[in-house]
């Protein structure tokens, strides 16, 4: 909380993006921690995000200006803090005096803003990310407003990771911002009626940062550490939320194990075939930790039920066997609870490898089937069919259905992947 | 089969999109060319000028009559044109949603009757 290294206060907004060492990096989630806390705290009280950023902005910039030379306060936050709610109150004032600008109910949060006392900085970043999963701001932009909001990534970071030009997420961003303050979304956490419907969206739009998919070429790909840092923060907020503690599992059991994914020549490397070795222990642990937290809870729900997936999947780097059993009974569970072509597809994978790969497709193509015309364009269910029917040794179909998989993957690495598996069978 | 994805969009005016925005776009549309490529999908991709520089030809009502400006003046014009070779509908429309005009305009998927391939129309 109290770490800010030179460099973290660009004037864009604040944490910077550096993150080589392992002791920069912590400084930088640090960074982030304390930005995101300040922001909400700032905006809460008039829900004008555009507003407070610009404050914090200024503090930040007046702290790089000032620290080098009269040295670090004692209270880094509480300095930015009371520096920005200076620069917000001296906007409203001058907005008064000009008459200019309508003054809105941002008035009476000076004192509000007063009464906060800096060295127990509340934390008002589950408002925040309430605010930017309201079911009154588009689906498609409340994870990039996470993003921004709360760990304050750039319009150009978070643009870059969407594969979208920076200047249209900026666009949307401030569209975002505006619709905010101009609906008046609350910095409120909802009635015990409509908190779970709201949850629901808060940690939909968390799970939107881990599934970024894409990338048209070889990219890095660096979501998956800030969905892993949104999902702790989410965590540390709500931490009797047995469903926040699933997906901050799912996502930690995921990222443990990308750094087996792709072999030292850039090619992908399934599941099945990855070396346990590689994957990261310290995460997969920090996940069980969360998952028991959860189960304590005795409350199942689907990225529980996700997490737990994963975590059987990861015991193979202990005894070197998958349980595909009880990899098939969660899928089943997890398919009744949350269906989705994806549990479905997944759940025909599994049941190809507990009861063989004709009755893998026989469920699937019955899932397809019944999901009808948009399922044909869903590439995961395209290379699975590809996979099963190759293992059932009916080759010409496996090279179709290869051909059609590989027709709608955009990832170099696994495109080559399904080639290659392809020209095995031809 | 050979799509053509058509890009339409509204003409931004003179200095309406800054330097840097346009230097982005740049370099979104380098990377989905490259991704094109690589897939081995990609026949050919030409971004258009405004249509402010464009001439319209015809000869339907006898003579010729060459006229400044676009055959029809509608809000959102053609913008720029992909020709890919796919498999499917479905292919094309995979590539289209990754195309960084779709960002800002609509993407027009649509197959080709017949292309000019090695001295002939293709049946």
């Amino acid at each position: 909380m109290d770490t800010l290294t030179a460099g973290d206060g660009r004037r864009e907004a604040g944490p910077g993006q550096g993150e080589p060492g392992p002791a920069a990096r912590s400084a930088g989630v640090a960074a982030r921690d304390s930005y995101g806390r300040l922001l909400a705290l700032l905006a809460a009280s008039t829900s004008d995000l555009a507003a407070a950023e610009d404050a914090l902005a200024d503090a930040f910039e007046r702290a790089l200006r000032t620290w080098p030379s009269q040295g670090v306060p004692r209270r880094p936050d509480a300095w930015l803090l009371t520096v920005a709610r200076n620069r917000l109150r001296d906007q409203w004032k001058s907005a008064r005096a000009q008459r200019a600008v309508p003054l809105d109910d941002g008035q009476d949060a000076v004192p509000y803003l007063d009464d906060v006392d800096v060295d127990s900085i509340p934390d008002r970043r589950l408002e925040l990310m309430l605010v930017c999963s309201h079911p009154a701001i588009e689906r498609a932009v409340r994870t990039p407003l996470m993003l921004n909001t709360v760990l304050g990534f750039t319009a150009e970071q978070v643009g870059r990771a969407f594969s979208v030009p920076p200047s249209t997420m900026a666009t949307r961003l401030v569209r975002a911002k505006k619709r905010i303050k101009a609906a008046g979304i609350p910095f409120r956490i909802p009635d015990r009626a409509d908190l779970p419907a709201r949850m629901t969206s808060v940690l939909e739009a968390v799970y939107g940062a881990y599934v970024i998919d894409w990338a048209t070429g070889p990219q890095d790909r660096r979501l998956p550490s800030e969905a892993l840092h949104l999902a702790e923060v989410l965590t540390t907020l709500v931490p009797g939320d047995p469903e926040a503690r699933g997906l901050a599992a799912l996502i930690e059991l995921s990222a443990a194990r990308a750094p087996a994914r792709v072999d030292a020549g850039g090619r992908f490397v399934p599941l099945a075939d990855q070396d346990p070795s590689l994957w990261n222990q310290q995460l997969i642990s920090r996940a069980h930790e969360h998952l028991r937290a959860a189960h304590a809870r005795g409350q199942l729900g689907r990225f529980q039920l996700e997490a737990a997936i994963q975590a059987v999947h990861c015991a193979r780097g202990r005894d070197g066997t998958t349980d595909w059993p009880a990899l098939l009974t969660l899928h089943r569970i997890l398919h009744a609870v949350a269906p989705s072509l994806g549990s479905g597809v997944a759940l025909a994978a599994v049941t190809a490898e507990v009861d063989g790969p004709a009755a893998g497709l026989a469920t699937l193509d019955a899932l397809l089937e019944e999901a009808g015309e948009h399922a044909r364009r869903f590439q995961p269910a395209r290379a699975t069919r590809a996979h099963l029917l190759d293992r059932l040794g009916r080759n010409e179909e496996a090279i179709a259905a290869y051909d059609s998989a590989i027709s709608l993957t955009h990832d170099p690495a696994e495109r080559q992947y399904l080639e290659h598996r392809r020209d095995r069978r031809a | 089969m050979r799509y053509a994805l058509l890009m339409h969009y509204r003409e931004p005016g003179e200095g309406e999109i800054s330097e840097e925005a346009i230097a982005e776009a740049k370099e979104a549309f380098g990377a989905y060319g490259r991704a094109l490529e690589s897939a081995g999908v990609l026949l050919s991709a030409d971004v258009l000028q405004p249509s402010a520089a464009t001439t319209t030809v015809t000869c339907r009502d006898g003579g010729l009559r060459v006229q400044d400006g676009p055959f029809a003046e509608t809000k959102e014009a053609l913008a720029g044109i992909f020709v890919l070779e796919v498999p499917d509908l479905d292919a094309a429309i995979g590539w289209a949603e990754k195309c960084p005009g779709a960002q800002w305009g609509v993407i027009e998927v649509r197959p080709t009757a017949t292309a000019f391939v090695g001295g002939a129309w293709t049946r």
